[in-house]
């Protein structure tokens, strides 16, 4: 693609109807599941601030469970819904593919839902080796098997669907160096300032979500063998390298997906172009490696890994937040800064989502350092910066996007139910994530069920932030159930 | 070190509230992009610059020492003391439930059955030293006590439905 601008596919109406229709599916699901995780969380942190004693530890670490795995899997549903949209208006994708992987995702959900209300699995999302197979009665081989079996499934899905992603940009890039923007970063074709932000973003998540899942994949079969043949044990810390590089590739690939809806709708709603250029394609390719790169920040308690896998996950872990830091964050303020922007609810969220990724990288970068993390790991200051990324970062990109698929003219004022949901999520956010780290300074461990007496305020505390994010979520909820169905396809705005 | 992290957490945040909000009290007015585009790219050059020395500073305090101790080394022939350290769900079995302070204590952490983390804390409920418990291996904790006390043995990974009963006692003593 060496045009300086882009050609977008051209699709029949009836094939973007349907698409809509699908995308539109995508965020329901997703809004609807997070929320029940949310208030899954709030549950959990009432239990734990002795609010709610009818909580006994075992249905806590089943809601502990399905909150893991389903945060998760509904972050990357919902983000590939966002990712999709924008990628098809560049390279070919198949609408039926979309919906076999929705399909098989929902499959999958139902059989881990089985698995933790009806069987009583409550291994963890993390299902660490040898756990799910040794429950001391609390659950059966079944109900583990049930598990993994529905993780493997969910992961099958999403490879049939980047098969397909891959096939759509191989066949209009030639290949994904071209896709990523290389040949114009190392010289070797002119800079195409047009070259989509979208496509680059698509390859990135692409690559490293596959090897993710694949890598994920290996370790539920390995861990499924094991559950009905335990004479085949295999390496403890081999599997748990393998659980992180997935569970951490997995959710930032999330993020990174979801963070096309950035690119693209900022410089609509500021009437700004965001360009790619050389310091773009160097950020995302370095992303590409370090994403899969840093995981070993999850290890470092595990002593016996080698040094020098710790030392590479602690400088690559401080090294994959400065692309963020210096090119999205920084390039999102740059377009908004005398622009004349026009805040609805869908741009304050899109800038609220930059604040929060960046924000929340700061206690994930300290929490990265071993010097740090001797005494922060497991504690619940990890909880604190995820949920900080999550709730902060990640959510309000999938919410403005949804808010911008509403299609309602940008000059008209954002309705009271937005403003208060808007003011309710994000302040209950900030002071549930503040109160997690704060927790965690003060060493209380996280995954307890019953905390001690000297925890419980923190956890209260917890439980009314978590009362607001409900709240404001429940507010977009209902409206998203309102308005997204009956909305009609959004045109862009001008872009100069 | 939870104190600093904290610390450095809250303000970092603070500021960045301040660099956002001084973005978005700006963004009503239209400019032109190229009137000012320029020279913040420019401040870009400058923190991109900043973050690279900022890292590298980090990176020489933070792993010079390196902050774990060696697995290799055979402790026993240095005259530390010494305890073997085995999880179980959902209790702890360790060699002795009794040290002295200003000498080293080795713990040599394993497990019985699945995953479990081993947490040091003292009477003020403070995290002082953990490793993980981990099936098949032994990972080597060092540590030394400056405060006698009544320390609580916690567990740090999720292990099961007990996990949050799965507490342990040291008792630390003047040498």
């Amino acid at each position: 693609m060496s045009k300086a601008t882009v050609d977008k596919i051209h699709y029949s109406d009836a094939e973007n109807r349907g698409a809509l229709i699908a995308v539109k599916a995508h965020l329901i699901t997703g809004f609807l599941v997070f929320l029940l995780m949310m208030l899954g969380g709030a549950v959990m942190r009432a239990a734990q601030g002795a609010l709610m004693p009818s909580v006994g530890a075992d249905l806590f670490y089943q809601i502990m469970t399905v909150h893991g795995v389903g945060v998760v899997g509904t972050s990357a549903i919902a983000s590939t819904g966002i990712l999709w949209y924008f990628l098809r208006q560049y390279v070919q994708l198949s609408t039926k593919i979309f919906w076999l992987n929705f399909f098989i995702f929902l499959t999958g959900v139902v059989i881990i839902l089985g698995s933790i209300f009806l069987g009583g699995y409550a291994g963890a999302w993390t299902f660490l080796y040898p756990l799910p197979g040794i429950s001391l009665g609390v659950w059966s081989t079944g109900a583990a098997a049930g598990f993994l079996i529905g993780l493997l499934l969910i992961g099958t899905g999403f490879l049939i669907l980047y098969l397909d992603w891959g096939r759509a940009i191989l066949s209009r890039y030639g290949s994904f160096g071209q896709a990523l923007g290389l040949p114009q970063l190392f010289g070797k074709e002119p800079l195409n300032p047009y070259h989509p932000t979208t496509v680059v973003v698509g390859t990135m998540v692409l690559i490293v979500d596959f090897l993710g899942i694949a890598a994920g994949a290996v370790a539920l079969v390995i861990m499924l063998i094991n559950l009905y043949n335990p004479e085949f044990k295999p390496d403890a810390l081999l599997v748990k390298n393998l659980i992180y590089f997935f569970g951490h590739v997995i959710i930032n690939a999330a993020m990174y997906a979801s963070v096309s809806a950035v690119y693209e709708l900022l410089p609509q709603y500021t009437g700004r172009p965001y360009k790619t250029s050389k310091v773009f394609y160097a950020a995302w390719f370095a992303i590409v490696f370090m994403v899969m790169a840093v995981y070993p920040h999850h290890l470092y308690m595990d002593f016996p890994l080698p040094k020098w896998i710790m030392i590479v996950g602690q400088v690559l872990s401080y090294g994959s937040g400065i692309p963020l830091m210096v090119v999205t964050g920084y390039g999102a303020l740059m377009l908004v800064y005398r622009s004349g922007i026009q805040w609805n609810t869908s741009a304050k969220l899109l800038i609220l989502s930059m604040f929060g990724w960046a924000a929340g990288g700061i206690p994930a970068v300290l929490d990265s350092m071993i010097t740090f993390n001797k005494v922060l790991h497991n504690t619940l200051w990890v909880p604190g910066h995820f949920h900080f990324y999550l709730l902060l970062g990640l959510l309000p990109m999938i919410l403005g996007f949804t808010l911008y698929l509403f299609n309602i003219p940008q000059e008209k004022e954002p309705p009271l139910v937005e403003k208060l949901g808007f003011y309710s999520y994000a302040g209950g956010a900030l002071l549930l994530s503040l109160v997690f780290l704060n927790s965690g300074s003060n060493g209380i461990p996280r995954r307890w069920a019953v905390h001690l007496d000297e925890w419980i305020p923190y956890a209260q505390l917890g439980a009314v932030a978590a009362v607001l994010v409900v709240f404001g979520f429940l507010l977009f909820t209902v409206r998203v159930l309102i308005v997204l169905p009956k909305a009609a396809e959004p045109v862009p705005a001008a872009v100069h | 070190m939870q104190s600093a992290a904290w610390y450095i957490t809250l303000i970092s945040v603070i500021s960045l509230i301040g660099v956002f909000y001084f973005v978005i009290s700006n963004s009503k007015v239209k400019e032109e992009y190229s009137s000012f585009s320029k020279a913040w790219y420019g401040v870009r050059g400058k923190w991109f610059i900043f973050l690279i020395i900022l890292w590298v500073t980090l990176l020489i305090i933070t792993l010079k020492p390196f902050p774990l101790p060696s697995q290799t080394e055979n402790y026993s022939d240095k005259g530390d003391q010494i305890i073997d350290v085995s999880g179980h769900q959902w209790y702890w079995v360790m060699s002795s439930d009794t040290v002295v302070i200003d000498k080293p204590v080795v713990f040599q952490v394993t497990t019985g059955d699945v995953n479990h983390g081993f947490g040091v804390y003292n009477e003020k409920l403070e995290l002082v030293a953990q490793v993980q418990a981990m099936p098949g291996y032994t990972n080597k904790l060092v540590y030394t006590f400056t405060q006698p006390g009544k320390y609580r043995i916690l567990c740090l990974e999720y292990c099961g439905v007990a996990h949050h009963g799965m507490i342990g006692e040291l008792n630390v003593k003047e040498s």
